[in-house]
């Protein structure tokens, strides 16, 4: 059996994928990517091997994304976030042709053809108000940790109405609904609501087709999936719960798979 | 004498100074803004009347500014933070004819006529960048005290290219870089050009016109003086008083309620 692995190292979190011969996710792995890249790199591997009980030998190709792809020295190659997004979405579900991927630091849109090429792309990656960060800066301002804005959004009742133009401004809005009485739970709902409106605003723009997937480590907050289809008014597709942060580190592989048996076929036919 | 005090409430610090018939500055206080934006004005012009040594009512009348000048209760009236610093700078330096100021939550440059009329402004609104916020973020992320964030900015020797834009983002791009090994204080130099590079480009919008009047929270801070001045290639004017010039300013303009409508006032509050 051979095995082929995806790494994608991620602003905040790095993540392993190993499939094996019939697609099938053999192991994975998830650290926090810290600063030194190629160190979080090599954990993640390493943790996706031990689950999958497997040596580094029994690998025999790896690709890297994410924005510390090149700090990952054992790869073979290395793919944009965007491909791997792409190819991760179409791993769940092969239909898919509009990919909305929110992660820690960046927000991507991006419209697929049916070989899962990228046909059109937008991207957020200089303002944390279109990020995953928004939602955590809002609840720190509360004195939530990140952990706990799902559980605290599901209970609320009626979103508040969130600017969203800035993470940073978004302290004094917080503090004055605060202060008129607002509940928190609301206030983070309103932050959703307020990153969800960019997002679709995202989508737009590369030209939304369905089937639609979502990806990306936002969607641990299960309110976001809900007010993203009531926004764009389309079904949209969720990975498995325990996956979405690994939609693009299974795309990667999914690629290396693809390369290894590629280089194989052109062995034998050699 | 007549007495007149202009509150500039900040989002971030609350100044207030109060100034006699001849413009000179009386007394001033400065506090932390915090949660409840109508007590820090209270508490600010308070402080001022404390160190004046004068009685509320020698004060004729009190002109609020600042994003919470509506929030200035026992104000008068209330004027834009624009026009208040523009008025401030060009009472201090009378030859300034464009004004920078930075302060917790905003940037603004202000282009002003010698009788320090606004002529053009342009203000970053809706995005932390380029804000004194920026180099909070980066005092946080490094652990270093705002006040020294400037002269150890200024011991630097290879800046770095501090590339975000975001204020969030900056944070986490300032501890790759110690996590890269970098010195302090070139990565403070670097989040110091960065925001300098982005108040110029604010600048260029309105015109630069020499004198060049640095005020607000941020004038303090030596190494950002130091990399506009760079930047800018001219010395740009700081006063003692940079962080209260919205204040002096708005003072400035309760003055002029006050010589330019004495008797009248005073008529009004004998008939009152």
């Amino acid at each position: 059996m051979s095995y082929a692995a995806g790494l994608d190292v991620g602003s905040t979190y790095t993540k392993a994928v190993i499939l094996d011969e019939r697609d099938q996710i053999a192991g994975r792995g998830m650290v926090n990517t810290g600063f030194k890249l190629d160190q979080a790199a090599q954990r993640a591997f390493d943790q996706a091997l031990e689950t999958a009980g497997l040596t580094a030998g029994q690998v025999s190709y790896v690709v890297s994304t994410g924005y510390g792809r090149y700090q990952v020295p054992f790869r073979d190659i290395n793919v944009t976030d965007l491909t791997a997004a792409a190819r991760g979405s179409r791993y769940f579900f092969p239909e898919t042709r509009t990919v909305l991927d929110i992660g820690g630091q960046t927000m991507k849109a991006m419209r697929l053809d049916e070989r899962a090429r990228v046909q059109s792309f937008r991207l957020n990656d200089k303002c944390a108000a279109g990020t995953g960060a928004f939602l955590e800066k809002t609840a720190r301002y509360m004195g939530y940790s990140t952990a706990e804005i799902g559980p605290l959004v599901q209970t609320s009742k009626e979103a508040v109405t969130i600017s969203g133009v800035c993470a940073v401004f978004a302290e004094s809005e917080v503090i004055n609904h605060l202060s008129h009485g607002s509940a928190p739970a609301d206030i983070m709902h309103g932050a959703m609501v307020s990153l969800v409106d960019r997002s679709v605003q995202l989508m737009k723009r590369v030209r939304v087709e369905p089937e639609v997937t979502l990806a990306g480590g936002i969607l641990r907050f299960k309110t976001m999936a809900q007010v993203i289809r009531e926004k764009l008014g389309l079904p949209v597709n969720l990975p498995p719960e325990d996956l979405v942060q690994f939609v693009g580190a299974i795309g990667a592989a999914a690629l290396a798979r693809w390369r290894w048996r590629a280089r194989q076929e052109k062995a034998l036919a050699g | 004498m007549a007495y007149a005090a202009g509150v500039d409430v900040g989002s971030t610090q609350t100044k207030a100074v109060i100034m006699d018939e001849h413009r000179r500055i009386v007394a001033r206080a400065l506090i932390e803004t915090g949660a409840n934006v109508v007590a820090a004005a209270e508490n600010a012009y308070v402080e001022a009347l404390r160190n004046s040594g004068l009685e509320e009512q020698q004060v004729e009348y009190i002109v609020g500014t600042g994003y919470g000048r509506y929030r200035v209760t026992f104000g008068n009236t209330q004027v834009t933070e624009i026009s208040c610093h523009g008025r401030g700078a060009v009472h201090v330096f009378p030859d300034t004819r464009t004004v920078l100021d930075m302060g917790g939550q905003d940037t603004k440059a202000i282009r002003v006529s010698p009788a320090g009329e606004i002529h053009d402004f342009c203000m970053n609104d809706k995005c932390a960048a380029g804000t004194g916020r920026f180099l909070g973020a980066a005092a946080a992320a490094l652990e270093i005290p705002l006040e020294r964030l400037g002269s150890t900015a200024l011991e630097a020797e290879h800046p770095v290219r501090i590339s975000t834009t975001c204020t969030v983002f900056a944070e986490s791009e300032v501890l790759s870089w110690l996590g890269k090994g970098k010195a302090i204080q070139d990565i403070l130099l670097g989040v110091h050009q960065s925001i300098g590079s982005r108040s110029i480009g604010l600048l260029r919008r309105v015109g630069i016109e020499e004198q060049l009047t640095f005020t607000g929270g941020v004038a303090k801070n030596t190494g950002m003086v130091h990399v506009l001045n760079e930047s800018l290639g001219l010395q740009v004017n700081v006063s003692e008083d940079s962080h209260y010039m919205g204040a002096i300013g708005a003072a400035l303009f309760a003055l002029d309620y006050v010589l330019g409508s004495r008797v009248p006032l005073r008529a009004r509050e004998a008939a009152a």
